[in-house]
C-alpha cells in the first residue's frame, strides 16, 4: 500500500511516500528517487535497518513482522507531518517490510531530501526513533531458543523522549 | 456492534484475530475490557497486563475513552518495529 501526500500550502511543498510491503526494496533506486527532478535538495540522508544475527544472546534465524494495516500508515503520515513542521524537507520516503525476513535482509528504509544536511540528518533520525515507538509493527524472533515476540526496549523509549525537548 | 482486533502476542495468546462484539451496557474501553475478562483466566491475564495498548478507530486511546457502535477497537502489546 502506498500513497502520495501533498500538503495544501505551496510554501510547504514536500513529496512524501509511505510503503508497507512484503517485498524487498532497492536502496540505490530509492536514493535516486529522493534526488528528484529539481536541484532543490542539497542533502540526502538515508537509513536502512537490517535483520541482525545476534539479539540478546540468541542466534536469530529469522523475523516475522506483523502490522496493523491502516493505523500504521496514519501513524507514519502523522510523524512525517510533525517532521515537516520542524525541518525543511523536500522529499521523504518510508518503506517498512512485513512478513518473514531472514538474516541480513532489509527491514526498513527512511530517506530524507532537504536543502541542508542538518535538517536531513535530524528528520531522518526523528522519523526512525518515533517509528520504533509509535508505529504499530511487531517483531517475532525465530532463533535457536524458539519463537519469541520481542519486547519494547527502554533505550528506544528514551530516544523518543529526547525529541520532546 | 463493534469490531475488535487483536495483534501479535495477544492474538496468539487468545487464538483470535478479530471478532464482532455487541456493546450492550459497555460504552467505554474499560467496560468492554472487563466484559471480555469474564471469558476466563486467559482473557483476564492477557488483557489486564499493564502494557496492553488500545486504539479506537486506529487512534491510540485510553481505558476511559468512549466507544460507539460501528467503531473499530484494537488491543495490542507495545510496538517493536523498525
Amino acid at each position: 500500500m502506498s500513497w502520495h501526500f501533498f500538503p495544501p500550502l505551496p510554501a510547504a511543498k514536500m513529496t512524501v511516500e509511505i510503503q508497507i510491503q512484503q517485498q524487498d526494496f532497492d536502496y540505490a533506486h530509492e536514493y535516486q528517487l529522493l534526488r528528484g527532478d529539481s536541484p532543490d535538495a542539497g542533502a540526502i540522508v538515508c537509513f536502512s535497518g537490517l535483520v541482525r544475527d545476534l539479539n540478546l544472546g540468541s542466534q536469530v534465524e529469522k523475523l516475522v513482522l506483523e502490522h496493523y494495516p491502516g493505523m500504521t500508515e496514519s501513524v507514519l503520515q502523522n510523524l512525517l507531518e510533525q517532521a515537516r513542521q520542524r525541518w525543511d524537507i523536500k522529499r521523504a520516503k518510508i518503506i517498512h517490510r512485513v512478513g518473514e525476513l531472514t538474516l541480513g535482509e532489509q527491514i526498513v528504509f527512511v530517506g530524507i531530501a532537504s536543502a541542508h544536511r542538518k535538517d536531513a540528518f535530524a528528520a531522518c533520525q526523528f522519523l526512525m526513533d518515533l517509528l520504533k515507538t509509535q508505529a504499530p509493527f511487531w517483531k517475532k524472533e525465530v532463533s535457536d531458543q524458539g519463537q519469541t515476540w520481542l519486547d519494547q526496549r527502554e533505550s528506544d523509549l528514551d530516544q523518543e523522549d529526547a525529541w520532546e525537548k | 456492534m463493534i469490531t475488535i482486533l487483536y495483534f501479535a502476542r495477544l492474538r496468539e495468546q487468545l487464538g483470535l484475530e478479530r471478532e464482532q462484539f455487541e456493546l450492550g451496557q459497555a460504552t467505554t474501553v474499560a467496560a468492554i475490557k472487563s466484559e471480555l475478562c469474564q471469558r476466563g483466566d486467559l482473557w483476564q491475564q492477557s488483557l489486564t497486563a499493564d502494557n496492553i495498548l488500545v486504539a479506537i478507530n486506529q487512534q491510540l486511546s485510553q481505558n476511559e475513552d468512549q466507544v460507539q457502535a460501528g467503531d473499530e477497537l484494537a488491543f495490542f502489546p507495545p510496538v517493536t518495529g523498525g
